[in-house]
């Protein structure tokens, strides 16, 4: 699979017109400059010798030098995964923590206008771009009450704070970014949660727990809710990759230091090795995620094990 | 009997209405609006002007100005055309895609199937932002570099949908009736087949378009989509990004239109849904 990207993503960018030797040197290059420039990022070697190259080192853990800023994409990278991992990991908990609590009090409440009311406002979140929504958070909270930061992870003056305040700084400059990200995801959760609450609810043995006379409320949260769990947590591993995408967004918005924010810069800036690298680390971490949720499965489904 | 079984259902309604409303905006552009989207004439003395006010040359603006005078209601009608013909065209053809990979595999099992389904099941698991992104870097961006990428990263699911699909009617009764009967395999694929698949693809069709525009919007905010200065309503989010504080509005506008036409896409897909299975009911699980 990871393979496979890399590839993919190795065989795209060749193909592609634009030189990173002219971008570098910009229009008053000559051939000569522009032919030790090529040599010196090993363009100017055959592609199965470069592809066989990149592969041999990345393996080693190195993924070459940035072409637009001259520092190793190790480095960036690995600065980079950890903000990645932990905006998309607390926002994905966060979201089916609420997306099961809203799906359970809407499939509780089926058809009643406690249902119809949370649903329209579940599809409305599923409708609305991260980037947007983030700007207007951005404006209301940043712009008119002037209460969280807008940009970064960690305000100018984070390294010089005692580690109570940092802590502080950290979850303000974190605060936004993470309410976009999992306010888009809570939509698509609770509209999943309650399409399986439902459909668990006609099952025959829901209908012997009522009939043996266990409360409503009892029946909702031991018989359905748990049941149909499974399906939510397969869902969850399944929804890695989406999430992600709706991460490259939120971190260009709010500049968080993450990949998708690497990749972002790198594709505007044609900058192949980190393009490479960051497409090849977000497949991974989509893989590990998938991983995870498999692992979560077997947790909740003893039939799955 | 179905399009008046779609009209009872109020979700279907109102969208269908949104949708209208939207596609006669963008078809009447025109005529709705005097001035034109891209033009900037007189910019220190009309830029930044409220909604439903009056420049310094009493030109009377519904939704304001951006930053170079221009009308923002002109530029979201003008917008619209790009971003709803981008929308259908890049669902429709993801559609196609899907619809005839997952037929494909569906039918001639063994090493095709296992190629095709292999293929799907790699470009599902990528983020679709990343793959969009490493597409539309490749090449110059404009309106059909998008159309084209949105369409190469939007079929998979549809893809995976169809074979479901075709497998389980391959066993039917009525597709080995036919085979008995002596009609040819790409006959009863044509006639008897696909026809049964036609409900899933309409219906994530539906939620496609919406997901299209989504995604156009994206790219041109992330400045590798439609170009200024034509308008689209992601480059105008991304304009009016930078005039958050004094001229909200500029972002604001094109977002709700986003937000509506999109939610409009995905109640007429769940509508449609509902109302194309017999077996659910009108509000159905």
């Amino acid at each position: 699979m990871v393979i496979g990207v890399i590839t993919l993503t190795f065989v795209l960018l060749r193909l592609a017109p634009g030189d990173p030797a002219e971008r570098l040197l910009g229009p008053t290059a000559t051939a000569a400059q522009l032919a030790v420039v090529r040599h010196s990022l090993e363009l100017d070697r055959p592609l199965p010798a470069q592809y066989g190259h990149w592969l041999a080192s990345a393996a080693r853990g190195n993924f070459g030098t940035s072409i637009a800023t001259g520092q190793p994409v190790g480095r960036m990278l690995a600065r980079a995964w950890p903000a990645t991992v932990r905006l998309v990991g607390i926002s994905l908990i966060l979201s089916y923590l609420l997306g099961v609590v809203l799906g359970a009090i809407q499939a509780h409440h089926g058809g009643t206008s406690t249902d119809t009311a949370l649903s329209v406002a579940s599809v409305t979140l599923l409708a609305m771009p991260g980037y947007w929504l983030g700007l207007m958070l951005v404006m209301l909270f940043t712009y008119e009450l002037r209460w969280l930061p807008a940009f970064g992870a960690a305000g100018l003056d984070a390294d010089f704070l005692p580690p109570g305040a940092q802590l502080v700084d950290a979850l303000r400059h974190l605060a936004l970014p993470l309410a976009t990200l999992t306010l888009i995801g809570v939509g698509g959760a609770a509209r999943f949660v309650r399409g399986a609450m439902l459909d668990v609810a006609g099952q025959p043995f829901v209908l012997v727990a009522r009939a043996k006379g266990i409360g409503t409320r009892q029946v909702t949260r031991r018989h359905v809710l748990r049941n149909a769990l499974v399906p939510v947590v397969t869902l969850l591993g399944l929804s890695l990759p989406a999430l992600f995408s709706g991460a490259v967004f939120v971190e260009a918005i709010f500049a968080w230091p993450g990949v998708g924010l690497v990749l972002v810069q790198a594709v505007q800036a044609r900058d192949y090795p980190v393009v490479m690298a960051a497409t090849t680390v977000s497949a991974m971490l989509v893989v590990a995620g998938n991983l995870l949720a498999e692992l979560l499965v077997a947790w909740v489904d003893p039939r799955a094990r | 009997m179905t399009p008046a079984r779609l009209w009872r259902d109020g979700r279907a309604r109102i969208s269908l209405v949104v949708l209208a409303a939207a596609v006669l905006a963008a078809v009447l552009a025109p005529l709705l609006s005097s001035s034109d989207p891209a033009a900037q004439l007189d910019v220190i003395g009309t830029r930044f002007v409220a909604p439903l006010a009056l420049d310094r040359h009493g030109v009377f603006h519904l939704l304001g100005t951006d930053r170079f005078g221009r009308d923002v209601w002109t530029r979201l009608i003008y917008g619209a055309r790009i971003s709803l013909s981008v929308g259908v065209l890049a669902a429709g053809i993801s559609a196609a895609i899907g619809l005839l990979v997952g037929a494909a595999a569906g039918v001639w099992r063994g090493r095709v199937a296992a190629v095709l389904l292999g293929v799907t099941d790699f470009a599902l698991a990528l983020p679709r932002v990343v793959l969009l992104l490493l597409l539309a870097a490749l090449w110059q961006p404009s309106a059909v570099l998008v159309v084209v990428v949105l369409a190469a990263t939007g079929w998979m699911p549809v893809a995976r949908l169809v074979h479901g699909e075709v497998r389980t009617l391959v066993g039917r009764a009525f597709v080995e009736g036919s085979l008995a009967l002596g009609a040819r395999r790409r006959r009863v694929l044509l006639r008897h087949i696909v026809p049964n698949t036609l409900t899933p693809v309409i219906v994530s069709a539906a939620l496609g378009v919406g997901n299209a525009i989504l995604l156009e919007a994206g790219l041109s905010f992330l400045g590798l989509g439609v170009q200024p200065p034509a308008p689209s309503w992601g480059n105008m989010i991304a304009s009016g990004r930078d005039t958050l504080v004094n001229a909200p509005w500029v972002a604001a506008a094109p977002g709700v239109a986003l937000v509506l036409v999109v939610l409009a896409c995905t109640l007429l897909g769940d509508a449609l849904r509902d109302a194309l299975d017999p077996t659910r009911g009108p509000r159905g699980a």
